[in-house]
């Protein structure tokens, strides 16, 4: 299937992304403003079913890296991403055949869209997280085996390099001090590979999945339906499964602060209603990575933890947190994909020194998803674990 | 006694209320606005003081609401011609400034933008020097194309405002001391598009917030009330005249924050959607124990993206003296309003201009007393058809309004405020959709004068903190300490003083650990 991307699809692309960016990714809104710019004056772009995908096209995904903070201040040029998919294409000698995102959540979904508008490439409907994660090895890709070297890396002033590091956590190290060198934010384009490893290591369909959580939400509040009861319904069934909501309140405190090239810090949250006299707890690292109540954990990475208006469903990232906003906080179980041992080795809990080991959403809230529609692959692994538990 | 005077200064009238100092309403007048805005506030306060036998000496404190610039903004008139001017080159293009504008009013503020080398990086490091000869071109440009007014935005100048600030100076060395300079970091917070929309919007009213504020000193002068003189704010506390009239953009929401916060105050509900009927516009808020609800995404001031704080809003050109035409056979309601012109133009007043209110009394079920110039079988020779047709625009409007600013199916009570609520045909109070019933308090026309009167005094700090030697929460701790005190300072009661809001900007560029951080904090006067 072949989704013709144009000006309306951004916008529900850019507003679905956020709540797939669980906090971080970079609120989309520049990327959408680039991408619209290139749409507009380019004509819109095609979004590539991965099935569709011949095994011997040359693939480079394009994305920005580094603070989100850095993204809504320092504002692009451009044509950088452009620039380090040229520059990775002169590498490798040959001529890329479409360029897709490493990242669906948060700005790196609009970033693919840029390039494509201005050089007339597709885009492919896959990614290598299924949301947004804020290191460069915490790829799919990087988990099952393709190299993320080499990169292209440009800056906003024209500085740019090509750079072969021995793994990619090495990669992630390198390019992550260049980026703080140029600034806490770069763009670049890197896991250049066949149509054939894109089929084996992309997590699948999850752009025009925040495609669909962008529009369904929109066409809920416009219907003055609850965009909450949406957000769930629309993901439920799907490689992801049902959105739960894991707290209700008012924004207590954030603590946040620049570090090494990331936001990090500590969101509080003051119980309303029926979380009335607790208090949740959100710790992130550019992105949302453990929920907890009252110090009882109700979610960790590599599910999805998105901070929302209560009264829209639109996501807020970290940096656009203030006090006294009223959000519900919900979770989204991950993909199976995401969730092999070898995976968890890359984004599991313990990777970002949270002192607890991963336990599945679904898991965490049998009540909850014993009611739920799972997908195949879930439904057979986590059913019978449900019903016993 | 002690008075508390509220003024309202509306695009068609002039609303004067006085309050006790605990609050109690004294009494309220309404008179039409005068193009010079003085006369309109000097008869206003005329009024008021024999309404009332208040004495003038006994007014210890003026706040004022207007929606001079709001309205500016939202009919793209009277607007200054601003050189908007980003300092971030080689950044910064691929979002090229006011992108996502309405055209028109991208048109009206002259749509001009001149880059700039320049900006800082996210921890205060220059991120390219300022090219001051670019800025000098800039300046001779400005100068030879007359633009009226200038914005400057810089690359993380809420970290570090120096070239801002640089820029400004070197600008005012081409242009001269008479064109105003916006700067940015002293309006907005992180997120460069948002701060330069703002900073743009706030050059655009300048001029137009000038006029009001030296038109009301006048008018106070007047009239030797001897009162401290405060705008209020977006948030609904208040603001000195001297600020308000260098960032106008801080008070251009005040108007509803005021109409829901008196609205509230007139029927004592907590939780209500409040609709308020003024000459231009028709605004819907929602009050939520009992305070307006925030906006927690971006604020749209007449289709462009800010940061502000602000209550959520929803705005439509659909006021007392909003222009009723055809337009390719169907009829439409504004968005452009005649304003206090309406005692000429109206067709109900011998002119020549149909508005809303001629077809509200056309229709019949609009009355308007005590006004000689009114005469309204002149409506009468407006089409039936037509008539009909644009008071169910009207009703459309509101109940359009309504259901945008309502999440949820469920029905509310509406109240009903603002002196254009006579647009709205009573017989349609029971049946709006989305509204469980419409209530119209008593001095429900002076809502918005009393949410001014009732405004809280606030006390703001930003500073640098170093955490060298306190944690932050200490840190914190302080500064809402000085926030309180500075708000207690400035009159608000010590037992009611509460923050409202925390603003936190890690700066990692220090070589001590510090962090600047901006409280506010708000009381009721005591």
């Amino acid at each position: 299937m072949v989704l013709t991307i144009g000006e309306a699809e951004m916008h529900d692309i850019a507003s679905g992304a956020a709540i797939l960016g669980t906090g971080g990714g970079g609120d989309p809104y520049v990327g959408k403003l680039m991408a619209l710019t290139a749409i507009r004056k380019h004509g819109p772009v095609k979004l590539l079913d991965p099935t569709e995908v011949p095994d011997d096209w040359f693939v480079i995904p394009t994305a920005i890296m580094g603070a989100p903070t850095v993204l809504i201040e320092r504002i692009p040029r451009g044509d950088e991403a452009v620039a380090s998919l040229r520059l990775l294409e002169k590498y490798h000698g040959r001529k890329a055949d479409a360029t897709m995102p490493i990242e669906a959540g948060g700005v790196n979904s609009t970033i693919p869209f840029v390039v494509a508008a201005k050089t007339g490439l597709p885009v492919i409907d896959g990614d290598g997280m299924g949301r947004a994660f804020p290191e460069l090895q915490m790829e799919t890709f990087s988990v099952y085996g393709i190299p993320g070297s080499p990169i292209a890396i440009h800056d906003e002033k024209g500085n740019s390099a090509v750079l072969n590091a021995v793994d990619n956590f090495a990669l992630e190290w390198l390019a992550r001090g260049l980026t703080i060198k140029m600034g806490g934010s770069s763009h670049i384009a890197e896991y250049a590979m066949s149509g054939k490893d894109v089929k084996r290591t992309a997590v699948r369909n999850c752009v025009s999945l925040v495609l669909k959580i962008g529009r369904t939400i929109r066409e809920a509040s416009e219907r003055k339906e609850s965009p909450l009861e949406a957000l769930m319904r629309v993901t439920e069934g799907t490689n992801y499964g049902k959105a739960i909501p894991l707290f209700k309140g008012k924004i207590l405190d954030v603590e946040r602060r620049t570090t090494a090239g990331f936001a990090v810090g500590n969101t509080a949250i003051e119980g309303l209603d029926e979380y009335a006299g607790r208090t949740m707890t959100i710790r992130f690292q550019n992105e949302n990575l453990m929920a907890a109540v009252d110090g009882e954990i109700v979610a960790t990475v590599p599910d999805l933890i998105s901070i929302l208006d209560t009264e829209s469903a639109r996501a807020i990232t970290t940096e656009g947190l203030r006090y006294g906003f009223r959000v519900t906080v919900v979770g989204i179980p991950t993909p199976e994909i995401m969730r092999t041992p070898e995976a968890l080795k890359v984004w599991g809990p313990r990777y970002f020194n949270l002192e607890t080991d991963y336990i599945p959403l679904e898991m965490r809230h049998p009540a909850f998803y014993l009611k739920a529609k799972l997908s195949p692959d879930k439904e057979e692994k986590y059913r019978p674990r449900l019903r016993s538990s | 006694m002690t008075l508390k005077l509220g003024i309202d200064v509306g695009s068609t009238h002039t609303d004067a209320v006085i309050l006790s100092a605990r609050n109690e309403f004294v009494g309220a007048v309404k008179t039409p606005t005068t193009p010079d805005v003085t006369t309109g506030v000097v008869n206003g306060l005329d009024a008021v003081l024999q309404k009332t036998g208040a004495d003038p000496s006994e007014v210890k404190l003026a706040a004022i609401g207007t929606t001079h610039c709001i309205n500016a903004i939202v009919e793209r008139r009277r607007l200054a011609k601003v050189a908007a001017v980003r300092i971030s080159l080689p950044a910064g293009v691929g979002v090229e400034p006011m992108i996502d504008w309405p055209e028109d009013l991208k048109r009206a503020v002259g749509g001009t933008y001149f880059t700039v080398e320049g900006g800082y990086e996210y921890d205060g490091r220059e991120f390219n020097r300022l090219d001051n000869s670019k800025l000098r071109e800039i300046g001779r440009t400005i100068v030879e194309k007359k633009f009226d007014s200038i914005s400057i935005t810089g690359q993380f100048s809420p970290v570090r405002n120096d070239q801002e600030v640089e820029a400004a100076e070197t600008l005012r060395g081409v242009v001269g001391d008479e064109i105003p300079v916006s700067l940015s970091h002293e309006i907005g917070i992180i997120g460069l598009i948002e701060r330069e929309n703002a900073a743009i919007l706030n050059s655009a009213t300048v001029e137009v917030a000038k006029a009001a504020a030296r038109a009301l000193e006048e008018a106070l002068e007047r009239r030797a009330i001897r009162a401290k003189l405060f705008f209020s704010q977006n948030d609904g506390t208040l603001m000195s005249v001297e600020y308000a009239k260098r960032y106008p953009v801080l008070t251009i929401l005040s108007g509803p924050t005021n109409s829901i916060r008196g609205a509230g105050f007139l029927t004592g509900l907590n939780e209500t959607v409040v609709v308020d009927i003024g000459g231009t516009t028709t605004l819907a808020g929602i009050l939520v124990k009992g305070f307006p609800r925030q906006s927690s995404s971006a604020v749209e001031v007449g289709g462009v993206r800010t940061n502000f704080r602000m209550p959520d809003l929803v705005s439509m050109g659909n006021g007392g003296g909003s222009v009723v035409r055809k337009v390719d056979g169907r009829v439409t309601i504004g968005p452009d309003s005649v304003g206090y012109s309406i005692v000429t133009k109206g067709i109900a007043w011998g002119g020549s201009t149909v508005t809303a209110t001629d077809v509200a009394l056309a229709d019949g079920y609009a009355e308007i007393s005590g006004d000689p110039r009114v005469d309204v079988s002149r409506t009468k020779k407006l089409d039936k058809e037509f008539v009909k047709s644009a008071v169910s625009k009207i009703v459309e409007n509101v109940e359009k309004s309504i259901d945008m600013i309502k999440t949820s199916r469920e029905s509310m009570p509406v109240v009903l405020v603002g002196g254009g609520g006579i647009i709205l045909p009573g017989s349609h109070y029971d049946k709006l959709k989305g509204s469980a019933r419409v209530i119209r308090p008593p001095n429900f026309q002076f809502a918005n004068a009393i949410g001014a009167a009732i405004s809280q005094v606030s006390g703001e700090i930003d500073r640098v903190f170093s955490l060298e030697h306190q944690s932050r929460d200490e840190a914190l701790k302080q500064a809402k300490q000085m926030a309180s005190d500075k708000a207690i300072q400035a009159g608000a009661d010590p037992e009611r003083v509460q923050i409202v809001d925390i603003d936190e900007v890690f700066l990692a560029y220090l070589p001590s650990n510090a962090a600047r951080i901006r409280v506010k904090a708000a009381g009721p006067l005591k």
